[in-house]
């Protein structure tokens, strides 16, 4: 498998993303550079976390004028697997590639910590490794994670399933205690309603080897590979 | 320039003495123009020439079989095996965080970062050591949050995560506050860059921000004490971009991955001035610079704003002659501004030019090596001696040790420092094994089986009580706080804060603090390879307490072996290792339950000291142990209720009998004795570990055991008082130590 991890000014999280796919599950990866397009051959691309363009007017808004984004927007149109962290998840809403818009956290504060996540979906290209209703430790690391959206759009989300994942408590329930930014339902993380793009304020890259204690994350990587190895899944 | 314009006036602006200048005439022959007075001012001042402490700080051990780059560079290396080095140093921003606290501790973290990958190294760790007033003051809240979200938006910007520190609140810094960073980095062994113009006929390239008129003087400025015009000064605090910084540190590094850079240094304090004087100087070449090349933000700069703007982001560097277009395509990847601006040449010269015209030509050496020393007359305080005296039989002991306890958790010194950390990004790149709230981050290093150690200390109030013995407890505390994760100490960065050194009771508490840490460095065998001197840190002529800040930097191998501070399992053992005697001089005890700062500091015994730190690495690398923590603010009674608290997970109580051996009941619970480490092991080793410690004469006893939900510490041969035995319920402790600082800040 070849991934494809682009790489905006100011993105820093690239380097994690390539040393998890790469060093850590053992798969090719290939950076790719904001002013470039993609090059054939990616199964998957990664928008990693960071501040592209310092976060400066809004967080993601100048990174969707990127060259680069034409062919994300082209990948993800016909199918491909594309997943947003943090600041990733905030230039595909952005984008228009994931519906909604990033309000600054309640606190203002920016918030680093582990928080706890429920899988609200199971059966997708992104989960099929976690259980339904599994709760994830995985650290959050923003300033703007407050995730909101118009009730329409809400209820179209939750109706289709595209709510992946909610921040809960330790044992699973979603409580306005648990929820560190203000999202709007609690939620963490969407996919759109064709299921192959995927933006998550969590970092699961930060969480997916023994030797830093937790490895919630890696369920994540091996469902995406999974999906990749199964291509009836994918229609590229 | 008509040379009559240099007035005493003058002079007094750009802070130089009459000797001073007579010292720049002699070396000239002539008299300096504007554009060179301003460079001879900003070159220098105290904070770049040293002038005050250069030839003390010769008396510092700084070298040792680890050692790849001592003092002199932009930062200290210290090789760690596997090809790699760790880069590092530790900076102060005082004087602009006070003025202008997000943007000082933003431009403070600016700074070392650019130090830290011009040696050629990623940066992978940030710490900080902070001094602030009293909460309960609300120009000290506005401070405490302005540096928090200041040193929180630039290092997360950039994705170097920020992985600990220490904060230490007291009134003597309500005026000046102190924020000293920290930076850590890899390099690879065979690619450490120098700041050296190598090369005659080698271009000259500046590349990163545009020159502005921003912080102009501003090593002039901090170089001098504070009054109530403190406010006034506020231009000459830089302002910081993070996201250019990010571009600068990328493209430094990818044009370091090939061979056409000869040399770099960034542009820090007296900005152009020194990068170019001192590149020169280090390499004994000279620079000729066309001031006209320079990019600038706004038209109209004169050559002395364009050679002193310490406009931030900006680096100078050397390439290999016809190699210019390489490097400005590297720079125009990463959108920087890039222009070639000289040559190097070998007159030993800065010779700066514009359109033509010579605008100043000053000896390279000159600027950068040869300012004036000074052997700065010392002598004790008046006051020292009632410092030091305090009478124990006058201070009642303890009567309520469950309220001495909780009045020591609330105390934000000793709190939990939650509030600010979670601010900082301190995960990202992934390395983070040991986050903060622990004795000390630790962080693997990839590609290798190894993980290095990190901790930032200093207790000034032991440093104001005995100058040499808080010094040497400076080292020996930092150190300590690596042994209990497990590392070995291989080097040591400092930064010195101290007040007006024209003060002789401010040079001799300097002095004594330099003979200390010299002793303890050598005792504790670690090398100090880079620094920092913050001199004039008074306000209305108020000094701060002398706070020699220690960072220190430890191998761990293999790196799954490190351990936290906080118990881990039900039925361990608690064992403390090395001994508890009558140590209440300059406590916390003493500060918060009887408002004195008084007394002599704990005595250290670096023998002992080195005892305890050898048999504690020895038995976690055994694999024995479970947790360690050291002893420190707040004594014996506080380190138990951390390591009851302090973890994330489940939090396990204890059970503790003590004896009083003789000892007052404050001074066995809260007492500051040094060199005691407390330990948790697994139940079936506790005789072999005591057995270890007794092999390698370290004083071992078990004082407990781990479990329940409470923290109970009995005092046996006492049982005739009630009130000093301490017992909690975790909830209590944990409420009153976790939410002490946003109670304070009155966000809970």
């Amino acid at each position: 498998m070849k991934i494809g991890v682009v790489v905006f000014p100011g993105s820093n999280c690239d380097h994690d993303c390539q040393y998890i796919f790469q060093d850590v599950l053992g798969q090719k990866v290939e950076m790719v550079w904001h002013k470039e397009t993609l090059r054939p051959g990616l199964d998957a691309i990664l928008l990693p976390g960071g501040f592209s363009y310092g976060d400066y007017l809004r967080t993601g808004a100048i990174a969707r004028f990127s060259p680069v984004m034409t062919a994300v927007k082209a990948f993800a149109n016909k199918g491909g697997l594309v997943m947003g962290i943090c600041n990733g998840f905030q230039i595909l809403l952005e984008a228009g590639l994931l519906p909604g818009v990033m309000l600054r956290n309640t606190s203002l504060n920016f918030i680093c910590k582990d928080v706890f996540v429920k899988v609200e979906n199971a059966a997708t290209r992104f989960t099929n490794h976690c259980e339904s209703g599994q709760v994830l430790k995985i650290p959050i690391a923003h300033a703007d994670g407050n995730y909101y959206t118009d009730p329409v759009t809400l209820g179209g989300i939750k109706a289709n399933a595209q709510v992946v994942f909610r921040y809960c408590t330790a044992e699973g329930k979603v409580t306005p205690e648990a929820n560190p930014n203000g999202s709007l339902d609690n939620i963490a993380g969407i996919m759109n309603a064709e299921g192959n793009v995927l933006g998550m304020m969590p970092h699961p890259e930060r969480c997916a080897e023994t030797v830093l204690g937790n490895e919630a994350g890696r369920l994540i990587f091996l469902s995406m590979l999974e999906t990749l190895h199964k291509p009836q899944l994918t229609v590229v | 320039m008509n040379a009559s314009v240099i007035t005493k006036a003058v002079l007094e602006q750009h802070k130089l003495s009459e000797e001073e200048y007579k010292k720049i005439l002699e070396i000239l022959g002539r008299e300096p123009n504007w554009t060179e007075l301003g460079m001879f001012s900003a070159m220098w001042s105290e904070h770049c020439s040293y002038k005050s402490s250069r030839i003390h700080l010769k008396k510092l051990p700084t070298t040792g079989p680890r050692v790849v780059q001592g003092p002199g560079e932009n930062a200290g290396v210290v090789d760690i095996g596997d090809g790699l080095c760790a880069v590092f140093k530790m900076e102060s921003h005082n004087h602009p965080s006070f003025i202008e606290p997000y943007q000082g501790a933003a431009t403070g973290v600016g700074g070392i970062l650019r130090d830290i990958f011009t040696m050629g190294a990623r940066p992978i760790a940030l710490l900080n050591s902070l001094r602030f007033g009293g909460l309960d003051n609300a120009n000290t809240r506005h401070l405490l949050k302005g540096v928090v979200s200041g040193i929180a938006g630039y290092g997360n910007c950039m994705g170097v995560p920020t992985v600990g520190g220490e904060i230490v609140f007291n009134d003597i810094y309500a005026l000046n506050p102190l924020v000293n960073v920290f930076c850590l980095g890899i390099a690879k062994r065979d690619k450490i860059f120098l700041g050296k113009a190598a090369g005659v006929g080698n271009p000259v390239i500046y590349f990163g921000s545009k020159t502005g008129r921003d912080g102009i003087h501003g090593a002039t400025m901090a170089s001098d004490s504070f009054d109530e015009e403190a406010a006034q000064k506020r231009p000459t605090v830089q302002v910081g971009d993070p996201f250019t910084e990010k571009l600068l540190l990328e493209a430094c590094l990818e044009l370091m991955s090939g061979d056409c850079l000869v040399g770099i240094q960034d542009m820090g304090a007296a900005g152009l001035t020194s990068s170019a004087c001192e590149m020169a100087s280090r390499e004994g070449t000279g620079v000729e610079l066309d001031l006209a090349q320079v990019p600038r933000r706004e038209p109209g700069m004169t050559p002395y704003e364009v050679m002193l703007s310490e406009s931030q982001e900006r680096m100078l560097m050397v390439a290999t002659a016809g190699r210019e277009d390489e490097v400005i395509k590297i720079c125009r990847k990463w959108d920087l501004d890039v222009a070639v601006i000289g040559r190097v040449t070998d007159t030993g010269k800065v010779v700066l030019t514009e359109n033509g015209q010579v605008v100043a030509e000053v000896p390279a050496k000159a600027l950068a090596d040869e300012g004036p020393r000074y052997d700065r007359p010392s002598a004790p305080p008046a006051y020292q001696d009632m410092l030091q005296a305090l009478n124990y039989d006058a201070l009642p002991d303890v009567k309520d040790a469950n309220a001495a306890l909780l009045a020591l958790l609330d105390s934000p010194t000793i709190a939990s420092k939650r509030w600010v950390y979670e601010q900082y990004d301190h995960m990202v790149r992934t390395n983070t094994m040991v986050r903060p709230g622990s004795d000390a981050a630790v962080l693997r290093v990839k590609g290798t089986n190894k993980a290095l150690a990190l901790s930032v200390d200093c207790n000034a109030r032991y440093c104001l009580l005995n100058p040499y013995e808080g010094a040497k407890i400076a080292i020996a505390e930092c150190a300590r706080n690596l042994a209990c994760s497990g590392a070995e100490p291989i080097g040591v960065t400092d930064c010195l804060n101290f007040g007006n050194p024209q003060r002789p009771e401010v040079m001799w508490q300097f002095l004594l603090a330099i003979e200390g840490l010299k002793d303890a460095c050598e005792a504790m065998n670690v090398p100090i390879v880079s620094g920092n001197v913050s001199f004039y840190n008074e306000t209305n002529d108020l000094s701060i307490y002398p706070t020699p800040m220690i960072g220190m930097v430890g191998l761990i191998e293999p790196a799954d072996r490190a351990v936290t501070q906080w118990f881990k399992q039900n039925g361990d053992a608690i064992i403390l290792l090395g001994n508890t005697r009558e140590d209440l001089g300059g406590t916390e005890y003493l500060k918060v339950l009887h408002h004195r700062e008084q007394g002599s500091p704990p005595l250290l015994n670096l023998d002992t000291e080195k005892a305890v730190q050898a048999c504690t690495i020895h038995l976690i690398r055994e694999g024995l142990v479970q947790s360690a923590h050291d002893c420190s603010d707040g004594g014996l009674a506080v380190a138990l209720a951390e390591c009851c608290i302090s973890g994330s997970g489940e939090r396990l109580g204890a059970m503790v009998q003590l004896s009083l051996d003789g000892l007052r009941r404050d001074a066995l619970l809260f007492g500051e004795s040094q060199s005691r480490i407390l330990l948790s092991v697994k139940p079936h080793q506790e005789e072999r570990v005591l057995s270890l410690a007794k092999e390698a004469a370290v004083p071992a006893a078990k004082i407990g055991t781990v479990g329940g939900n409470r923290l109970v510490v009995q005092v046996a041969g006492d049982q005739r008082i009630a009130g000093c035995t301490v017992d909690q319920e975790l909830t209590a402790l944990h409420e009153q130590w976790a939410r002490a600082i946003p109670r304070a800040l009155g966000q809970d």
